[in-house]
C-alpha cells in the first residue's frame, strides 16, 4: 500500500527513505513501525547528514573512556578514580515555539544524559543566540529562555556556572539554545546505555507518559519554521521536581550496583531509548505498551512509543534485582513499572496486551541512510571576504566613545542580569563563578583538582569564513580554559546550521568541521560527545554557522586558578601572543567594532594555530608557576575591551600605551586571535619573561594597573566608574528594563 | 462597567506537574478520594467598557495576547456587570 | 555536637550543609529523611535550602505536612536548636514555627548573588560569635525570599530583638537599594520569641571556605556550636 505524502511529511521522511524501509523489511511497515522509523531516521536521532562529518573528529585520548557516539555523553578519566562526563545538546526548535518550556526541557534533557552515565550532574552551562533585542519578539524569546533555564536549573540543585550569549539578526525567530551538563562519577560505577542480557527487565521510571512532543525528533528538528503553527501541540512541559528526585533515586540505584544499563528517554521517547540500548547490546526486546503508565486515556501504541514526555528513565535490570530497584524508587515516590524485557532475537517487538502491534529488526532502525553533504562556496561570501577594510572612513566618534559603545553592546556587555537568575553556587564547588574569569571553574571536593568549562563560537567569523570560525571556536574555548590555568582535556560540541540540503549551508558545515578538526588536532584535544541541530532557518534566513564548542579543562591545583580581573594596583600588564599591538586593518574582519561602528560584517578572518598552541601552553605554565595575577583573552571588542573588562572585574584601572596612535581602530578594537592580557607583580616580571622565552611565546608590555584611572596612549582618557557603568548596564538598557 | 473573572489553566492534554504534586500531597494527607488536580491562575480585570459584546471581545484579545499562552494554556471567563452601565 | 539535616524530596542544600558542618567545622551530622517521625540524639536541626515538592502551590506548603514536621515541632518546643535556611525558612513559616511568610521577590526574578547583612542582634544562639551590628557577606539564592508580615508582627519582631539580619549596603546602610527582594524593612532572618528557632534566606553554608568566596557563614554555625553545652 503506497503511503501518502501527508503521512511522510508528518514524520519527515522522504519517499526514497520510505522505499528503503519497504526494501529492507520486505513489506510495508504498519503505522507504529513507520513512526519508529521516522523517529530514528530523523536527523536528530540518526545524524543522516552529519555522520560522515562527525567521523572526522579526533577521538583519540588516553583519558577518554567512551567511544564516540556510543553513550549518552563522553567520559574522561580525571584521576583519583573519578571521571568527568560531559555533553552539550540543542533545544533550538522547541525554544523557538515556547521559549520557557523549550529551554527548561532542554536543561532537563541534558541532565538526564549525564545521569544515564551514572554520574551526578555538577554543573550546567548554556550557549544562547538571539536576534537583536531591539525587536519585541526577540526580547520575548530571550526572557522566556532565561526564565526557563532559571526555573528548571535552580529547582534541581545543579549550579549553572555560565556560558555565552550572543546576538545577530540571523537568529531572529530562530534562537539557539544549547545546554551543557557536566557530571562526575566514580569510574568503576559508570553505567552504560546497554541491554545485552536476554531476560533482563525493562523498567520505566519517572513521570507518566502523555501526548507530549510526539514527533519532536522528526518533526521539529527536521523542518524550518514556516510551518510552526500546526506543530505547537508538541510542546512539552517540564517538571524539575520530578527530575530532582529522579536524579537522587537513580544515583541511589547506581551506587547499589543494581543495573545492567541505564538510558534516558529523550527525543523519540521509548522508541529510541530501548532500540538504541538493545541494538548496542546485540539484543532485541518485547514491550507491552499497555503496561506503560499513562497520564491521559485513550493513547494509541503509536503515541506511547513516540511520546516525548519528560523526566523518564529506562532501567535495565536483572529479574532478581527488580524488587530492590522498585523499592528505592518507591522511597523517592517515583512511579516505576516493568514494561517489557530484553530478548535474544534482535527484534524490537511491540505489543498492546497480547496483540502484536509492531516488529522490526532493531538494527534497521538504528542504521538510517547516510547522506554525504556537498558544499559550494557562495559568491556572496567571497565578496565579503574581499572587502577592502583599508577603505573604511575614520569614525566620527572619539575612541573612548566607541569603547563605551562596545562595552554596552549586547554581545560584550556584562551578562550579570542573566546569570544572577541562575543558582551558580549550589553544591558549594564554584571557585570561579560566571562573570569573573574566561572559564568557570569548579573544585572537586576531596581533592585539590578543579574543572574549568568554557563555551565559545563567533558566528560572525564563521559566516565570513566557516573554516576559521570552526577553528577559532575550538581555539577560543581551549584558550579560555587555559587562561584559568586548566589543561583542555575534552571538547563537546553542538553543530548548529541551516538546511544541509542547501549547497551553501553544506559548505558551511563541511568547512566548519574541517576547521574544528584541524584545531583539535593542533591542540591535541578530543571531541568526546556532541549534538547536531540542522534546519535552523526562519522565513528564508539561515542562521550564521554556529558550531558551539565547549572545552573542559583539568587543573591539578584549583587554588591556583586565575580570574580575568586585575588584582593589584601597580602590576605590570602584558599582551601575550604578539610582540606588538598590531595596527593591521585586516584584524578588523568580522569584528564587533566593524558591525557596531560601520554597520558591516566583512573581511577575511584568520588564525595561526601554531601560535595558539604556544600561547595556551605558556598561559598554563604562567598560572602553574603563579606568575600572573590575572589572564583574559582578547576576543570580541579587541584589546581595549579586554583591558576594560580586566579593570572592571578587578575593580581597578589601567594606564598604558598601544604604540601606533594613528591607526587606533585596529590597535584598540581589532580582533587578532591568539592574544591574552595578563597582569604580573613587579617582582615577577623576570620570571614572566623567562617562561615566555622558554615557550617561545611573543609578548609586549602594555602598561600598569591603576587604582581607577583608565587611559590608553592619550587617546582614551576615562575612568573605571564610566567604563564599569557602560559594561554593567548594557544588557538592561537593551532589554528596556 | 464590567468585571471579568478569568480562569487560565493548562490544556487538558498538557502535563501539569504542579497539579500532580498537589494531588499527591492531598493523598498523602489522607484525601484518598482525590481523582485529579489541575492548577491554574485566576485573574480579575475591571474594565470601563460598557458594551458587553465589546468587553467580551477585549477580554478574549487580552487572553490570547497576554494572559494565556495559547500554545499550552486555555482560558474561560465570566463577565459581571459592576455598575449601572452608561449614565448617558 | 551533632547536627541533623532534614531532607525533603526536592531539598538540595542538604549535602552543602553536611559538608560545611562536618568537613569544614569538624562536627558530627546525619541526614533525617522526611518520613522519619522520631528525632533522637540531635543537638541542632538544619532545614536546608531547595525546592521541596518543587515549591508547587506555595513554597514549603506541601513539605509542612511531612511526617518529620511534627517531630521538628516537638524538638523545637522542647527548646532544641533549629535553623531553617532559604527553603527551610519558608517551611518554618508555613509550619508556623516562625511568624510571617516569604513571597515572590519584588522584581519577580530569581536572584543568586552576594548580599551584605547587618547583624541586628548578636545576643542570639545563632549570632553570639559576632559583634553587635557587625556586617557579614552571605549569598542569597531564591525566587521567593520577600519577607512579609503584618505591621503588628513586625513591631513585635523589632521590639523583641527577633530580627537577626537585615540586608544592607557595603557600608551598613539599610536602604532600598540593598534590598534584593523587597522584604519588609530589609529583613533577611528572624528568630522565634524563645530564641531557639531561626530562619534566614541567605545561605551561610555557602560561605564557610575562602576558596568559594568567603567564610562569614562560619560565624553562624560556630555560634550554634557554642550554644550547645
Amino acid at each position: 500500500m503506497p503511503v501518502s505524502k501527508e503521512i511522510l511529511d508528518e514524520i519527515a521522511l522522504k519517499q526514497e527513505e520510505y522505499d528503503e524501509i519497504v526494501r529492507r523489511l520486505g513489506r510495508e511497515p504498519n503505522s507504529v513501525e513507520l513512526g519508529m522509523f521516522g523517529a530514528l531516521w530523523s536527523e536528530h536521532c540518526g545524524y543522516k547528514h552529519s555522520k560522515q562529518l562527525l567521523r572526522t573528529f579526533p577521538s583519540e585520548s588516553p583519558y577518554l573512556l567512551t567511544a564516540p557516539g556510543q553513550e549518552n555523553a563522553g567520559a574522561i578519566d580525571i584521576g583519583d578514580g573519578l571521571s568527568a562526563v560531559i555533553k552539550v545538546e540543542s533545544h533550538n526548535h522547541p525554544s523557538a515555539i515556547e521559549p520557557y518550556q523549550g529551554a527548561a526541557t532542554g536543561v532537563g534533557g541534558i541532565v538526564r544524559d549525564i545521569l544515564a552515565m551514572g554520574a551526578r550532574p555538577i554543573a550546567l552551562m548554556n550557549s544562547l543566540r538571539f536576534g537583536p533585542l531591539s525587536e519585541q519578539q526577540n526580547r520575548h524569546l530571550f526572557n522566556g529562555v532565561v526564565s526557563g533555564i532559571s526555573g528548571y536549573g535552580n529547582c534541581i540543585g545543579v549550579p549553572d556556572i555560565g556560558g555565552e550569549i550572543a546576538f545577530a539578526p540571523s537568529y531572529s525567530g530562530n534562537p539557539l539554545v544549547n545546554a551543557l551538563c557536566l557530571g562526575i562519577v566514580r569510574s568503576n560505577e559508570m553505567v552504560r546505555a546497554i541491554a545485552s542480557t536476554p531476560g533482563n527487565i525493562l523498567l520505566l521510571a519517572g513521570a507518566e507518559t502523555g501526548r507530549d512532543g510526539i514527533h519532536g525528533a522528526s518533526g521539529l528538528a527536521s523542518r524550518t519554521f514556516e510551518e510552526d503553527i500546526e506543530l505547537r501541540p508538541t510542546v512539552q512541559v517540564g517538571n524539575p521536581f520530578m527530575e530532582k528526585i529522579l536524579i537522587e533515586a537513580c544515583l541511589e540505584v547506581v551506587k547499589a550496583n543494581l543495573l545492567e544499563g541505564l538510558q534516558d528517554l529523550g527525543a523519540a521517547g521509548l522508541t529510541s531509548s530501548i532500540v538504541e540500548a538493545t541494538t548496542k547490546g546485540g539484543t532485541g526486546f518485547k514491550l507491552d505498551v499497555a503496561l506503560v503508565p499513562r497520564r491521559e486515556s485513550g493513547m494509541s501504541p503509536y503515541e506511547i512509543m513516540l511520546s516525548e514526555s519528560q523526566e523518564r528513565m529506562l532501567l535495565i535490570v536483572s529479574p532478581e534485582n527488580v524488587t530492590t530497584v522498585t523499592n528505592i524508587m518507591e522511597k523517592w515516590d517515583i512511579p516505576c513499572t516493568a514494561i517489557g524485557e530484553v530478548t535474544g532475537d534482535g527484534i524490537a517487538r511491540i505489543f498492546e496486551g497480547s496483540n502484536p502491534v509492531g516488529a522490526v529488526p532493531g538494527g534497521m532502525l538504528t542504521h538510517p541512510p547516510i547522506y554525504e553533504v556537498f558544499g559550494d562556496k557562495p559568491n556572496s561570501i567571497a565578496e565579503l571576504q574581499n572587502y577592502d577594510l583599508k577603505s573604511l572612513p575614520t569614525p566620527a566618534d572619539a575612541p573612548y566613545d566607541i569603547l563605551l559603545k562596545l562595552l554596552a553592546s549586547p554581545n560584550i556587555t556584562s551578562k550579570e542580569f542573566v546569570y544572577r537568575q541562575y543558582d551558580h553556587q549550589v553544591q558549594t564547588n564554584t571557585v570561579l563563578p560566571p562573570g569573573t574569569a574566561d572559564a568557570a571553574v569548579v573544585r572537586i571536593k576531596g581533592s585539590d583538582k578543579g574543572l574549568a568549562l568554557s563555551s565559545d563560537c563567533n558566528g560572525r567569523i564563521g559566516y565570513l569564513d566557516p573554516f576559521v570560525g570552526g577553528a577559532l571556536a575550538v581555539a577560543e574555548a581551549c584558550r579560555n580554559v587555559s587562561c584559568t590555568g586548566a589543561t583542555p582535556v575534552a571538547i563537546t560540541d553542538c553543530l548548529n546550521f541551516g538546511n544541509p540540503e542547501k549547497p551553501d549551508v553544506a559548505y558551511q558545515m563541511v568547512e566548519s568541521v574541517r576547521g574544528m578538526v584541524e584545531a583539535c588536532n593542533s591542540l591535541n584535544v578530543p571531541v568526546v560527545s556532541g549534538n547536531v541541530s540542522l534546519y535552523n532557518e526562519t522565513k528564508g534566513t539561515v542562521i550564521y554557522p554556529t558550531p558551539v564548542v565547549c572545552a573542559l579543562g583539568l587543573i591539578d591545583d584549583v587554588n591556583k586558578a586565575v580570574s580575568s580581573g586585575f588584582r593589584n594596583e601597580g602590576d605590570s600588564v602584558f599582551l601575550l601572543g604578539s610582540d606588538v599591538v598590531s595596527a593591521d586593518v585586516n584584524y578588523l574582519a568580522g569584528s564587533e567594532y566593524l558591525e557596531i561602528v560601520h554597520g558591516l560584517v566583512a573581511g577575511q578572518p584568520s588564525i595561526d594555530l601554531g601560535l595558539e598552541v604556544k600561547l595556551q601552553s605558556c598561559c598554563r605554565s604562567l598560572v602553574e608557576n603563579q606568575v600572573v595575577n590575572s589572564a583574559h583573552d582578547c576576543s570580541e571588542g579587541g584589546l581595549a575591551v579586554a583591558l576594560a573588562e580586566s579593570s572592571i572585574i578587578g575593580n581597578l584601572g589601567f594606564s598604558g600605551s598601544i604604540g601606533n596612535r594613528d591607526h587606533w581602530a585596529p590597535s584598540l578594537f581589532g580582533e587578532q586571535p591568539s592574544r591574552v592580557v595578563v597582569s604580573v607583580s613587579k617582582d615577577k616580571t623576570h620570571q614572566f619573561k623567562d617562561i615566555c622565552y622558554v615557550s617561545n611565546t611573543p609578548f609586549v608590555w602594555l602598561g600598569t594597573v591603576t587604582s581607577g584611572e583608565f587611559s590608553i596612549s592619550g587617546i582614551i582618557d576615562g575612568s573605571l566608574s564610566e567604563i564599569s557603568s557602560a559594561w554593567k548596564t548594557g544588557l538592561s538598557i537593551a532589554l528596556g528594563e | 462597567m464590567y468585571l471579568a473573572k478569568i480562569y487560565v489553566t493548562l490544556k487538558p492534554t498538557v502535563n501539569d506537574p504542579q497539579g500532580r504534586t498537589i494531588e499527591r500531597g492531598l493523598k498523602g494527607l489522607g484525601f484518598e478520594s482525590v481523582k485529579g488536580v489541575r492548577a491554574g491562575k485566576y485573574l480579575e480585570i475591571a474594565t470601563y467598557e460598557n458594551n458587553k459584546v465589546t468587553a467580551e471581545k477585549q477580554i478574549n484579545d487580552m487572553c490570547n495576547k497576554l494572559l494565556a499562552n495559547p500554545i499550552i494554556e486555555e482560558y474561560h471567563f465570566e463577565l459581571v456587570q459592576t455598575q449601572e452601565s452608561n449614565s448617558a | 555536637m551533632r547536627f541533623g539535616i532534614v531532607v525533603f524530596p526536592g531539598t538540595w542544600s542538604d549535602t552543602d550543609c553536611y559538608h560545611a558542618v562536618t568537613e569544614v567545622l569538624n562536627q558530627d551530622a546525619q541526614y533525617i529523611w522526611h518520613q522519619e517521625s522520631n528525632i533522637r540524639d540531635i543537638d541542632c536541626l538544619v532545614l536546608p535550602g531547595g525546592f521541596s515538592y518543587g515549591d508547587y502551590l506555595r513554597t514549603g506548603a506541601i513539605a509542612r505536612f511531612s511526617p518529620v514536621m511534627s517531630a521538628i515541632k516537638k524538638f523545637a518546643n522542647d527548646g532544641g536548636l533549629v535553623i531553617g535556611i532559604c527553603n527551610g525558612f519558608q517551611i518554618l513559616c508555613e509550619a508556623q514555627l516562625l511568624p510571617g511568610v516569604l513571597i515572590r521577590n519584588d522584581d519577580l526574578r530569581f536572584r543568586c548573588e552576594w548580599t551584605n547583612l547587618k547583624i541586628e542582634n548578636n545576643g542570639t544562639k545563632f549570632t553570639s560569635r559576632a559583634s553587635q551590628k557587625e556586617l557579614i557577606k552571605v549569598p542569597i539564592s531564591h525566587g521567593e525570599g520577600n519577607y512579609y508580615a503584618d505591621s503588628k508582627t513586625i513591631d513585635t519582631l523589632n521590639n523583641n530583638g527577633q530580627v537577626v539580619f537585615r540586608y544592607c549596603s557595603p557600608s551598613g546602610q539599610i536602604d532600598a537599594e540593598s534590598n534584593p527582594n523587597g522584604s519588609i524593612e530589609n529583613i533577611a532572618g528572624i528568630v522565634n520569641d524563645q530564641g531557639n528557632v531561626m530562619g534566614m534566606m541567605p545561605h551561610p553554608e555557602r560561605c564557610c571556605e575562602e576558596i568559594i568566596g568567603g567564610t562569614d557563614g562560619r560565624i553562624i554555625f560556630e555560634s550554634m556550636i557554642d550554644s550547645v553545652p
